[in-house]
């Protein structure tokens, strides 16, 4: 449903300032969301800043030094560093993308960091992304076949591999569908835009002979269609994907196939 | 595992209060908007078909209302909220086809539908005004 709001125990109070800027140097403010499963407070934002001249030029590079040096409390995942593993995933600047491809100098002013939004946060910038996992393992990714397996792999044409590109690479790191308002308001039935542009994947691969159960589960006026295109999605992807135009080949999919 | 907090008291993480606004989503709302604005349009339609057929007297108590200031208002923004949902449902139609996903021609089909949507409603009431003889 719409809450415009937060509820009682998520709104944010004030924080705390962790230090001044000291110094000659390229001094950069960072507001972070912080909230702490072992006291019993509301979420707040706390301050820090940091010299940009001493700092790498990512935002994980910020996160990574305000850890190690100034508040080791801070929580957050990260892994790879290089935007393939999707730990870091988190709401920069506004927008959701990753910590470890955004660049500082891509923001003006003050850094903003918020987790993911509207997902119940497990400490600071650490969401529990449970139900979003859970609706990825709903659309069953994995190549389904009902004919004998050939003696070596399922072979596929050139042209039908490429129809895979730009859907394979997601790394569900999940800034598309907690971008979404759609899913803010119906994550407990609408599938999000993750979890579809992977579904897409799977009913336009040529080796796999589900596609008509796929569709069957997917045609539902929650699953798929609470997607109303308001391409937040898209524009957050931090690899660039399209979740919207693959939710509108999905539509076309479930139209065609009457016909 | 054992937790001092469990999952059910976490708070949620902000979401409108934080992401910034964008055009495209602004659009998605004033859709919707001018969607239920519609609905409020029909009724005075239907109110004011009600008025001509309950005769002379209550139809120039209601075309009275019309012509006030206020009356010309609230027909100004039906008139845009009527155009912009069209031309935001043609929009939708484009993207229906699976045309224009692309990030340029998003933001591009936005703009223009804004700027048409209010550019054809001035035009309609430019029109409306010269043909009563007002200018």
């Amino acid at each position: 449903m719409v809450e415009l709001t937060l509820p009682k125990n998520s709104k944010i109070s004030g924080g705390k300032t962790w230090n001044e800027p000291e110094g000659k140097g390229d001094w950069r403010e960072f507001r972070v969301y912080r909230w702490s499963p072992d006291d019993d407070e509301n979420p707040r934002v706390d301050t820090y800043h940091l010299n940009l001249d001493e700092c790498g030029p990512m935002v994980l590079d910020a996160l990574i030094k305000i850890k190690n040096e100034l508040d080791s409390t801070l929580t957050f995942r990260r892994s790879c560093r290089e935007g393939i593993c999707g730990s870091c995933a988190m709401n920069i600047d506004g927008t959701n993308t990753l910590a470890c491809t955004r660049g500082m100098s891509e923001i003006k002013g003050t850094v903003k960091i918020y987790p993911l939004p509207h997902q119940p946060v497990v400490k600071d910038l650490v969401p529990d992304l449970t139900n979003f996992y859970a609706q990825h393992r709903s659309i069953e990714p994995w190549l389904q076949t009902e004919t004998t397996p050939p003696p070596k792999e399922w072979r596929q044409s050139r042209e039908d591999r490429e129809k895979l590109d730009g859907l394979y690479e997601c790394i569900l790191c999940a800034c598309c569908s907690t971008s979404c308002p759609s899913y803010w308001w119906n994550s407990d039935r609408y599938l999000g835009p993750a979890a579809l542009l992977q579904a897409y994947r799977w009913v336009i691969d040529s080796r796999d002979e589900e596609t008509g159960k796929r569709l069957d589960f997917l045609e539902d006026p929650f699953r798929l269609y609470r997607c109303h295109t308001i391409l937040n999605c898209a524009k957050a992807c931090p690899k660039g994907l399209n979740p919207a135009k693959a939710i509108a080949e999905l539509k076309k999919k479930t139209v065609e196939r009457r016909f | 595992m054992a937790s001092a907090n469990p999952a059910g008291k976490r708070p949620l993480s902000p979401h409108l209060q934080i992401y910034r606004p964008m055009l495209t989503m602004l659009m998605s709302i004033l859709h919707r908007a001018t969607g239920a604005a519609l609905y409020f349009g029909t009724l005075l339609v239907a109110w004011w078909l009600f008025a001509a057929a309950a005769g002379p007297e209550y139809y120039d108590f209601a075309s009275g209302f019309a012509n006030s200031f206020i009356g010309r208002l609230i027909l100004f923004g039906y008139t845009w909220s009527l155009i912009h949902h069209m031309l935001g449902g043609l929009r939708h139609f484009i993207w229906d086809t699976g045309r224009g996903f692309d990030l340029p021609t998003v933001e591009l089909l936005a703009r223009a539908t804004i700027i048409g949507s209010l550019t054809l409603t001035v035009l309609i009431w430019v029109i409306a005004y010269a043909v009563r003889g007002a200018f």
